[in-house]
């Protein structure tokens, strides 16, 4: 029978401490091993999640031991040297009890003083109530965060997960306030990366010196006021999601090194000539017609096309029906609860302003509203003096808005539609068209109610309607 | 009467998973313990499922391997195979073991 040693720690605090009892404490899997890849410590949660007690796993090949799929197929530590970086790593292990569990696995090397390889230590997190929460968060039309029942919030629904579990570059498009930085969240959350970090830059929040070294990092003495090595962005977001957000400020030089970075992987913060290899998944997103700049020479086609491996648009508000009914209802909760109030929902005149009004600011904008209703109101039904006073006068502002988001939503329409039949050039007699048969069919075929609707007379509509082939049957 | 082993392989091991072994062993051992025959199986995949399939054409008594999942164990169990799990060692260990008629399910051999 094998007698485990228990190794001490000196130095930590004055008297020595026993390692295991250190270890113990730790909620993750631990495993330390040798250099020829053979058990040396696992601790508590080791023990618990595999059902192999450390007098039976010290001195054994890990493989034995940790059973995971990684192990027989792909070991990452056979081509792990003392430079490696860490690897973070989704599979599954068969425990003791012939259960098996998804598992996430980092493996990372362990050096000594003189930064020679000794060892490895790897940490396995038990994935089994992460999945548990990932099976009911997709449920009651709601992704995560994201709430939809329209069918193009729905298709996103859909292929998100799949999208998730691949590593490609995903561009995020959609007006202000859609839930573009939400999309991305739930990407990272859905994917093997989700316990790594999420990191999010605002590449217009920076002028263009600043957000390079915020990107890339820099060398201690690189420029002056670089006191110390910064890590940079993109390498804190290593085994995890590096999320730029408003791509289209991101200015031209940079553009360049991002797309050196996209090519390579390889990260060389400022002053320095050793590269970081860089496990990182990017999530761009803008609210600009990337198009638009690349014509202008303001956004380079390159790196458009690099970024733009997988396009999610986000629709506005106001063209997903029946969506923003169940999005009032849930803010109108989530209010209601936090500032503990007794609200029964919306008047029927209220209802009706906020259903006609465009929502230029999208969930953003809708949320506030409520928020803001809610906290007027002190019990009952919202009235529509309750409402922001803003939301009877806004038509003119929504032209505006409308004529300036128009041209995101057009250039990420045509994209995302692949038969191009919302594509920008619309004829007015194809409008025309669409505005008798529209007129058609909320009077139920009636043409004299859709004359009077459209502002005609029945003979003017019977010419159109001739002219433009349609027969109402 | 000669009793039918099987035994999946990673290397000269047991195999740490059944569901992912490529490679099988079939062993035949007297009743006095002498070996009688030993055959190596390839698989084109891993399999649990066709590995349970080779278990039950090859007429095999005991299966020794280590980690299985438990709607397999119990299906062979069920095909009344005794199912050795969790076993670690070389497979000449193992040989040596069931040999002597001495290797039980959980034994670490060193």
């Amino acid at each position: 029978m094998n007698t485990f040693q228990r190794t001490q720690v000196k130095g930590l605090f004055d008297t020595p401490i026993e390692l295991p009892s250190l270890i113990d404490e730790i909620p993750l899997g631990v495993v330390v091993l040798d250099i020829k890849r053979r058990v040396v410590l696992i601790n508590r949660a080791f023990e618990t999640l595999t059902g192999f007690s450390i007098e039976d796993a010290q001195e054994i090949p890990c493989y034995h031991i940790m059973r995971s799929r990684l192990c027989v197929q792909k070991c990452p530590l056979k081509k792990m040297d003392s430079n490696s970086k860490s690897v973070l790593v989704e599979s599954d292990l068969i425990n003791k009890e012939r259960e098996l569990i998804p598992v996430l696995i980092n493996l990372s090397p362990i050096k000594d003083t003189e930064g020679n390889l000794t060892g490895f230590l790897e940490t396995v997190e038990d994935l089994r109530p992460l999945k548990e929460v990932d099976g009911k968060s997709h449920q009651a039309y709601s992704y995560r965060h994201l709430i939809g029942k329209s069918p193009e919030m729905t298709r996103i629904f859909q292929t998100l997960p799949l999208l998730a579990q691949s590593d490609s570059a995903i561009l995020i498009t959609g007006e202000t306030g859609t839930g573009k930085d939400m999309l991305a969240e739930a990407v990272h959350q859905a994917s093997y990366r989700a316990k790594g970090p999420f990191v999010k830059v605002n590449c217009g929040a920076l002028p263009e010196t600043l957000l390079e070294s915020e990107l890339f990092g820099h060398r201690k003495g690189a420029f002056t006021g670089a006191v110390e090595d910064k890590p940079g962005r993109f390498r804190l977001a290593h085994n995890g999601t590096l999320y730029l957000t408003e791509i289209g400020d991101l200015p031209l030089p940079l553009q360049v090194k991002l797309l050196t970075f996209l090519d390579d992987k390889v990260v060389f913060p400022l002053g320095s000539t050793k590269g970081f290899q860089a496990d990182v998944r990017v999530i761009a997103a803008t609210h600009r017609n990337l198009n638009l700049m690349v014509k202008e020479r303001k956004f380079r086609e390159d790196l458009m096309f690099r970024l733009n491996v997988v396009r999610l648009h986000l629709p506005p508000l106001r063209e997903r029906g029946d969506d923003i009914r169940l999005i009032l209802d849930h803010f109108i909760n989530v209010f209601a609860e936090r500032f503990r109030k007794n609200i029964k929902g919306l008047s029927k005149k209220s209802l009706k302003v906020l259903m006609d009004y465009p929502f230029p600011g999208n969930v953003r904008e809708l949320r506030n509203i409520i928020e803001y209703a809610v906290n007027i109101c002190p019990k009952g039904q919202i009235q529509f003096t309750h409402l922001p006073a803003y939301l009877s006068e806004t038509k003119h502002d929504y032209e505006l808005s409308k004529s300036q988001t128009r041209e995101t939503y057009e250039w990420s329409t045509s994209f995302a539609t692949s038969e191009g039949e919302r594509s920008d050039h619309k004829t007015w007699a194809s409008l025309e068209r669409e505005m008798i048969i529209e007129a058609l069919l909320k009077n139920k075929g009636r043409r004299n109610k859709a004359a009077d609707m459209l502002g005609w007379g029945r003979s003017t509509l019977w010419r159109k309607m001739k002219q433009y082939k349609i027969d109402a049957g | 009467m000669e009793q039918r082993i099987l035994i999946p392989l990673y290397f000269d091991q047991v195999a740490p998973r059944f569901d992912l072994a490529t490679e099988v062993s079939i062993v035949s051992i007297a009743k006095d313990g002498g070996i009688l025959e030993t055959k190596t199986v390839v698989l084109p995949r891993a399999s649990a499922e066709q590995l349970c399939h080779l278990v039950l054409l090859e007429k095999i008594g005991v299966v020794v391997c280590g980690g299985i999942e438990d709607e397999y164990y119990q299906y062979l169990k069920w095909k009344k195979v005794n199912v050795l799990d969790s076993v670690i060692g070389s497979y000449k260990d193992v040989v040596k073991r069931l040999e002597s008629k001495t290797l039980q399910a959980g034994d670490v051999i060193r």
